[in-house]
């Protein structure tokens, strides 16, 4: 699959001029709410007509102001998973989940066996979408979009008006659609627990604008995207690989370029990929080895740049044997131990900081 | 007490009649709900006026413009005798024109609210699914749409059956064609004796009236529940 996306158009006092290209997988458009993350999702399904741009599926235009076209959404073969649900409500889950069949989805008959052993789904069958929960309901708009066939589903925050618990089982299930079913998927998050989890390509836009948009580790480790990738819960994102469990101890040792990390609660076998998101609040940096130390992550690399000082606190980026790891550290420490780029320091992660909200399986 | 044959015959007619005119009225008062509150156009709110106006207007204008307009030497109602051989005076047909008149004003403003009311998001979330237009109008907004449909026809129905000042100034009060129910009562009302006769009809417009509303909260709880699916 490969998506083009360049559309322009505006709205109201707002301006969308956003341009990117997916190439399958999970493609993460992340950004706060109001960066124009749902109108580029609505262009995509033909919800929205752009003034200007080109949408093109595979290299077939969907949309091409230039040349004219503008596929109607119901002829794009794009499916949409919306943030409410939007199942019908005069329809039983079943026939929601079926809607797309009458259309020329050319599911065979095991595909709704499929999909609804996927999702879990086989006791819901003959409810109304009224009777379910919030859960419930978006599991069956993830059905009914992927038994529309879709080349290309897209997800718009479809985790935002759950809770914790239901955040984590729907997460669970796009995990075995994107691995077992192999559809494209364009995710609209703000949480970067979800695009940590799910994407492996980041799209970062602010304000109707893509900042910037590559594979998830090198986009958050990019400094001058760190005020829009959240002070709190941003910060590098390591690919790494299961080395070892010690199981008496209940830790992962896990491998990347340049060192390697434990993490507590990994679910994954030896020899797995993981994304491992390290909060750069979770950083400590030191100039020496530190001896008799609780903290089993001790990485040696040197600053590769710092960042601009916000308040207190300014960020670090260290180069462990070139993987980037974030560092936020306040302007004190940064000044008392003179760090500048090129100078050698130990980076130091406490294992717990490592939750499995920051753990993803690629 | 059982009905003698002329209330019967009474009976009969003003049904046939409200019948008639709420299926003359459905296609035209869905057509104009889905207009108002779909669409922006130069001169909305004058046929927004316009659909509202016998609703504000004495019966009796209505009853007289449609005379003049529908009657035999009327333009249109000249038109249709020649060419289809439809004719409204004093038959029960113009009855049924009047009351349909009458009660698209009350048709058009439930079903416009209903119309008003769906979410559009879900015919986009249709479409998105591969429905055409046409498909995402049958299987999601009419289905939707159906508790005002509903509503507003048996508005409608109910205004027919007690259309009074339209019918008798358009197509008069003949016994067997055009005297209707309100129009068989003023009658008996204007001749020495008739008092008993006129209250057995009251009777039976009551006892009408009431069972039309019954049915209709039945068929609206019914088709409310299924569009939404409780």
């Amino acid at each position: 699959m490969k998506l083009e996306v360049s559309v322009g158009r505006r709205l109201g006092a707002f301006s969308l001029a956003a341009e990117f290209a997916g190439e399958g997988g999970v493609t993460a458009l992340f950004g706060r709410s109001g960066s124009g993350k749902t109108s580029v999702l609505n262009a995509i399904a033909g919800l929205l007509c752009p003034e200007r741009g080109r949408i093109a599926l595979d290299g077939e235009p969907l949309f091409d102001a230039a040349a004219g076209i503008d596929l109607p959404a119901h002829r794009r073969r794009v499916g949409y998973v919306f943030q409410e649900g939007r199942l019908l409500p005069h329809l039983s889950v079943r026939q929601n989940l079926l809607y797309g069949r009458h259309f020329g989805g050319r599911s065979g008959p095991g595909e709704l066996e499929r999909i609804v052993e996927l999702l879990g789904l086989g006791a819901l069958l003959e409810r109304r979408p009224h009777d379910l929960s919030g859960g419930e309901k978006q599991r069956v708009a993830i059905g009914r979009a992927l038994l529309s066939e879709p080349r290309l589903l897209l997800m718009d925050e479809p985790l935002a008006a759950l809770d914790a618990p239901r955040k984590s089982e729907i997460l669970y299930y796009v995990e075995r659609m994107r691995d077992e079913l192999g559809v494209p998927i364009i995710y609209v998050s703000h949480s970067l627990e979800e695009v940590v989890r799910l994407a492996d390509t980041l799209v970062v836009m602010s304000e109707g604008r893509v900042l910037e948009s590559g594979p998830v580790g090198e986009t958050m480790a990019r400094m001058e995207l760190r005020p829009y990738l959240g002070r709190f819960e941003g910060g590098a994102v390591i690919e790494a690989r299961v080395a070892e469990h010690d199981l008496e101890m209940g830790l992962a040792r896990l491998e990347f370029p340049g060192g390697t990390l434990y993490a507590p609660d990994v679910d994954a076998l030896v020899g797995e990929r993981l994304r491992v998101r390290v909060r750069a609040r979770d950083v400590s940096l030191a100039l020496e080895r530190p001896a008799a130390i609780s903290m089993l992550n001790v990485l040696a690399g040197t600053v590769a740049a710092i960042g601009e000082a916000s308040g207190a606190s300014v960020d670090v980026q260290v180069d462990i044997g070139g993987t980037a790891l974030i560092a936020r550290v306040t302007r004190k420490s940064a000044a008392l131990l003179g760090l500048a780029p090129g100078v050698p320091v130990y980076a130091l992660v406490k294992s717990v900081a490592i939750d499995r909200h920051s753990v993803g399986y690629a | 007490m059982p009905l003698t044959p002329a209330e019967l015959e009474i009976l009969g007619l003003s049904v046939k009649v409200a019948i008639a005119s709420v299926l003359v009225s459905l296609p035209l008062a869905l057509g104009l709900a889905f207009l108002l509150a779909r669409s922006d156009f130069p001169g909305k709110i004058l046929l927004d006026g316009f659909v509202h106006l016998p609703l504000v207007l004495p019966p009796v204008v209505i009853g007289y413009l449609l005379l003049v307009a529908f009657g035999r030497n009327g333009p249109i109602g000249a038109f249709l005798a020649e060419h289809f051989g439809i004719v409204f005076a004093f038959r029960w047909t113009g009855a049924a024109l009047a009351s349909a008149v009458m009660g698209l004003p009350l048709a058009v403003r439930a079903m416009r609210q209903s119309v008003e009311a769906v979410d559009r998001r879900l015919e986009d979330a249709a479409a998105t699914l591969g429905a055409p237009p046409l498909a995402v109008f049958a299987t999601v907004t009419l289905p939707l749409v159906m508790p005002g449909v509903v509503n507003g026809m048996l508005l409608a129905f109910a205004r027919s059956l007690g259309e009074f000042g339209a019918t008798i100034t358009f197509v008069s009060s003949i016994q067997g064609e055009t005297q209707t129910l309100p129009l068989a009562i003023y009658g008996l009302t204007q001749v020495p004796g008739g008092d008993a006769q006129a209250m057995r009809l009251c009777v039976l417009a009551i006892v009408l009236s009431l069972t039309a509303l019954v049915i209709s909260e039945l068929l609206l709880r019914r088709a409310r529940r299924r569009a939404q699916g409780t």
